[in-house]
């Protein structure tokens, strides 16, 4: 097959979906490589390098489009190009099915299959072809690089002959890829890091990277992102406000803020107001790498750099990965090259579009004439799922009542049957036994009570204590002893003197031990 | 003095006993409770050696003395780490004399018989209004002892149930004595002063249960032919049959299961002395025996809850049926040396130590006291978190550590406590191993599922000191020693915390 790359149309887009380094790889699948002349050069890779490469240059845009069985491309087509797809060629770029409808439409008419980088399912395996992470992770580096050219002062605080120069204090909102990028550059810039997001679990993630979560004080707080493929969720009113209100009390600390939130389909949410960009002090950077869809920050204009009234800078570019062409290209080019990987299972230089692959079916969005988006949800689960958690389940007052009452009855219908067996068995006893055997049988039956509900309160440290003692008095049967040994029987006599030594030995011993013990418990 | 007067001690002396027992439900309640057994105890004797037909009061108090001079001696050398073994090779002296004091009731009722017989009679044989027994003249009864009158008054129902009672007592007292023995040697390991070594672990002659089970119906069989008046042959072999199955029951029961079996013997020389006090017709025996064998059998059921088991499993010995497969452990134990432990100990701020039945091995708690001393001297949180079946007796470790002048106030119950590791820096586990396996918790197969445990694994870092890598008492592998916040301190618990004594500063 034969791969093809265009220069990119779009306006000051630099960077190209194939390097010379993809190319040689590519080839190694078997497949050609063509890429349009001047393609690359906006992203430091020249014409000849690609000769070098084996590439054929193909002069104009159309004919590589003609020539091409795969076309590769980094934004999603206009539709000038996408009128050159025919059925038998597949277009793999970034394409936003979900912003660009109409766009899917035109692409569905052309029968071609359309391969999305951006719907690569976030499952393990396609990891080596998630260009989404890729560019954000180019965009986290850039931004702390764009507010550093912006801000007027060090990352990191400095104590030099000229005096000492305290460190940058920078929030970064959103910990995805982008965020947790732009935390540790931020850090190893010097700078002392914040981070929020609305999902508790990548706290872990921050803290690993250097910054501190900025904790937020907040039951429902706790967003499953394992639910929703990774990424956060809207948040609810009340959680909206509390967390505008901490970002209202670091405003005045911070010196640089990089928002990243992006929730997917949704524009993204508005997190740092006009008010909190006019209690910053002058000086201090915003980017906003939201930017695209309408800003994380009100005052930001998309493609702009502004400087407010009080003297804050406000970063609103798009095109951070752009930005750093060189590094981007490279690192697209690879994913594209492990999706093509993918698509070539028998590196022989023939395409085998499985639809029953999690990974192609994901990306793919347009197929033989189908629009294939949304895809079903992926077998394997993007991210294992946390614990469950065991709440208690929180009873209302009836729930309450109505099990206090129950239990009262099971107790009452369990005292009411143990009185009943028990007495009756005692009863039917003193059928059939002398009245002198009852009357020490009624003691009894009150010392086991009297015992139960003694021992029950004796304290769980005092056991050994509690087992000394009753050893001691156990030692009560001396008694029995000593009423027989006074018998006129030698034999008697005998064991009952036996007896009385032996219970002796405990008597003492058992008290003497206990009160050893007892002795020793002290409060401190 | 009359008989009323020795009545009325008895009612004294019972109201003591139950105020010495509620007494303990507080440290320093205990401290006076322990008089009042004391001087209930005292009374008794005194009212029933002054009382009626106590002949041999002089020979009676000379052995009281004696016995007292030997208790004394026992009491005062035992060293606190051998209280278990005390308390159990205690309880065989009651079951003992239980056992004496029954046969004595049973050769009373012989020559009772044999003096009816001198004088044309039948024992238990009833008069012409049908309730009260013949009796004997008045010349003869005069020359028996208070028991003897007591037998000589008796019908013919009421000398069988005397002989159940009786034959209830040694039965009893015979368990309790042979299973007390053996509960000592097995306790006592090495150190025991047994003529005969004991094995630790539950071992039992081929047969099993089965041997008991017999033993106890053979039993039963002599118990019927000795009220068919077989004679006091069979009573004698009931008394042989008991010791034989004190001995296999305990034989059959490991050492980590030790604190419900002398819980249980403690129980049971309640029960026999109640047995006796029935037969003797004395009430005071009737209410400490019922006091003590409640006592015991609470005790045992706090045991055998806190290790998640049912009494009757412990009693047969062994962990029971696994369902399946434990679950396999990933991981290695990563040891760490006495400078890691001390360098950890003295960054943190809260501490919690959980001891074991290896503190008490190693003699360790004098150690562990001056450890934490120094440690709460530095404004560190030191706490305990004691497990209800840590040791070898209920409230063991409490002992031990009170002992070492550990202040009761920061040794804390399983319950009070778990709740605080995960806020906790550093957990310490000393010589303990079942009472801190995760693996209750998370292996539904463990053969200790569903048991409380202590959930050290939750402190940010875990130090447990062992002298091996080997298995606990039960053998069940811990999960604990493989986790990544575990580290293995390896050695004898004293020899290693006094390592980490000089460090701790």
């Amino acid at each position: 097959m034969k791969i093809g790359a265009p220069k990119e149309t779009f306006p000051g887009e630099a960077r190209v979906a194939m390097t010379p380094d993809s190319a040689t790889q590519l080839q190694k699948l078997g497949h050609e490589c063509l890429i349009e002349a001047g393609a690359g050069e906006a992203a430091g890779f020249v014409d000849a390098a690609y000769e070098a490469a084996g590439v054929t240059l193909v002069k104009t845009a159309a004919a590589l489009w003609k020539e091409a069985d795969v076309i590769v491309k980094v934004r999603e087509p206009s539709t000038t190009e996408l009128k050159r797809l025919s059925a038998d060629k597949t277009l793999i770029s970034f394409f936003y099915p979900g912003q660009n409808e109409e766009l899917l439409e035109a692409a569905k008419a052309t029968s071609a299959a359309v391969v999305a980088m951006d719907m690569v399912p976030r499952i393990s395996r396609a990891q080596k072809m998630d260009a989404l992470s890729s560019m954000a992770n180019i965009a986290g580096y850039r931004a702390v690089i764009e507010a550093g050219s912006n801000f007027g002062r060090f990352f990191t605080g400095q104590v030099t002959a000229a005096g000492k120069v305290p460190p940058a204090k920078v929030l970064v909102v959103g910990a995805g890829v982008a965020g947790l990028a732009a935390i540790g550059t931020s850090t190893s810039l010097g700078a002392i890091t914040y981070a929020f997001d609305v999902r508790p679990e990548v706290a872990e993630q921050i803290e690993s990277m250097g910054a501190e979560f900025v904790f937020l004080e907040f039951d429902e707080s706790s967003q499953d992102s394992s639910a929703t493929g990774g990424y956060a969720a809207p948040s609810s009113p009340e959680f909206r406000e509390k967390q505008l209100e901490k970002f209202r009390e670091l405003a005045p600390e911070v010196d640089i803020v990089i928002t990243t939130a992006l929730i997917p389909g949704r524009p993204a949410p508005v997190l740092w107001t006009k008010d909190m960009v006019e209690a910053m002090k002058p000086g201090s950077v915003i980017v906003d790498l939201a930017a695209e869809r309408g800003g994380n920050c009100e005052l930001t204009q998309k493609d702009e750099k502004i400087v407010t009234e009080g003297g804050v800078t406000i970063v609103g570019y798009t095109d951070f990965p752009s930005r750093m062409a060189t590094q981007s290209s490279t690192l697209f080019a690879t994913n594209i090259r492990h999706m093509l990987t993918d698509l070539t299972p028998g590196k022989d230089g023939v395409i085998d579009h499985n639809m029953d692959d999690d990974v192609i079916r994901g990306a793919t969005v347009a197929h033989k004439g189908e629009i294939t988006w949304p895809p079903p949800p992926p077998k394997v689960a993007a991210i294992a799922a946390p614990p469950a958690k065991e709440k208690p389940k929180e009873l209302t007052a009836e729930e309450k009542r109505a099990a206090e009452v129950a239990a009262f009855k099971a107790q009452t219908k369990n005292q009411v049957t143990l009185l009943a067996v028990g007495g009756g068995l005692i009863l039917l006893a003193g059928l059939y036994t002398p009245a002198s055997f009852m009357q020490h049988f009624i003691v009894f039956v009150l010392s086991v009570f009297v015992g139960f509900q003694v021992i029950w309160n004796v304290s769980h440290s005092l056991h050994t204590p509690l087992m000394a003692v009753t050893n001691a008095i156990s030692s009560i049967i001396i008694l029995g002893a000593l009423m027989q040994v006074g018998s006129n029987s030698a034999l008697i006599a005998i064991l009952g003197a036996l007896g009385i030594l032996m219970a002796a030995v405990n008597i003492f011993g058992g008290f003497l031990v206990t009160r050893r013990m007892l002795a020793m418990f002290q409060k401190s | 003095m009359d008989f009323g007067f020795t009545t009325a001690a008895y009612v004294v002396a019972a109201v003591l006993f139950i105020f010495s027992l509620g007494g303990l439900s507080g440290q320093e309640s205990a401290k006076r409770a322990v008089w009042y057994g004391i001087a209930g105890m005292a009374i008794a004797v005194l009212a029933t050696l002054i009382g009626p037909g106590q002949g041999l009061w002089l020979l009676s108090v000379v052995l009281i003395a004696l016995g007292g001079v030997v208790g004394y001696q026992l009491a005062t050398r035992v060293e606190m780490t051998q209280m278990p073994e005390l308390v159990a090779i205690m309880h065989s002296l009651v079951g003992l004399a239980a056992v004496f004091v029954g046969f004595n009731a049973d050769i009373m009722i012989n020559i009772v018989s044999d003096l009816y017989a001198g004088n044309g009679g039948v024992l238990g044989a009833v008069a012409d209004d049908g309730i009260t027994a013949v009796g004997l003249p008045k010349e003869i009864t005069d020359g028996l002892s208070v028991f003897g009158q007591l037998v000589a008054k008796k019908t013919g129902v009421e000398i069988t149930i005397l002989r159940i009672e009786l034959a209830l007592g040694i039965w009893i007292g015979a368990v309790t004595f042979t299973g007390s023995v053996i509960a000592y040697g097995k306790l006592a390991g090495n150190s025991s002063k047994l003529p005969f070594k004991i094995d630790t672990s539950a071992k039992q002659l081929p047969g099993g249960h089965l041997l008991n089970a017999a033993a106890a119906g053979l039993s039963l069989l002599l118990l019927m032919m000795y009220l068919g008046g077989a004679g006091s042959w069979t009573l004698v072999l009931l008394a042989l049959l008991a010791f034989f199955i004190g001995y296999h029951l305990i034989m059959g029961i490991g050492g980590a299961d030790m604190p419900v079996v002398v819980s249980m013997l403690n129980s049971y020389s309640g029960w026999a002395a109640a047995a006796i006090g029935f037969s003797l017709g004395n009430d005071l025996l009737i209410v400490v025996g019922a006091l003590v064998g409640s006592s015991g059998a609470i005790l045992s059921y706090i045991m055998c809850k806190a290790m998640n088991r049912s009494f009757v499993s412990v009693i047969l010995g062994g962990w029971g049926g696994t369902k399946g497969e434990a679950q396999a452990i990933e991981g290695e134990m990563i040891g760490i040396d006495a400078d890691g432990v001390a360098a950890a100990l003295n960054e943190a701020d809260s501490i919690v130590i959980v001891p074991g039945y290896g503190m008490a091995v190693a003699q360790a708690q004098q150690s562990v006291s001056e450890l934490v001393r120094k440690l709460r001297a530095k404004g560190k949180t030191v706490r305990f978190g004691i497990h209800p079946v840590a040791g070898r007796l209920p409230g063991h470790m409490n002992v031990l550590l009170a002992e070492a002048k550990v202040p009761y106030d920061i040794v804390l119950e399983m319950d009070e406590i778990n709740d605080d590791f995960p806020d906790t820096d550093v957990s310490i586990v000393i010589g303990s191993n079942d009472i801190v396996n995760p693996a209750a918790q998370d292996d539904p197969n463990s053969p200790i599922a569903g048991m409380p445990v202590l959930e050290v694994w939750k402190a940010k870092q875990c130090f447990v000191l062992k002298r091996g890598q080997g298995t606990g008492y039960s053998g069940i592998e811990n999960p604990l020693f493989f986790k990544e916040n575990t580290r293995m301190y390896y050695g004898d618990a004293k020899a290693s915390v006094d390592a980490l004594l000089p460090k701790v500063e």
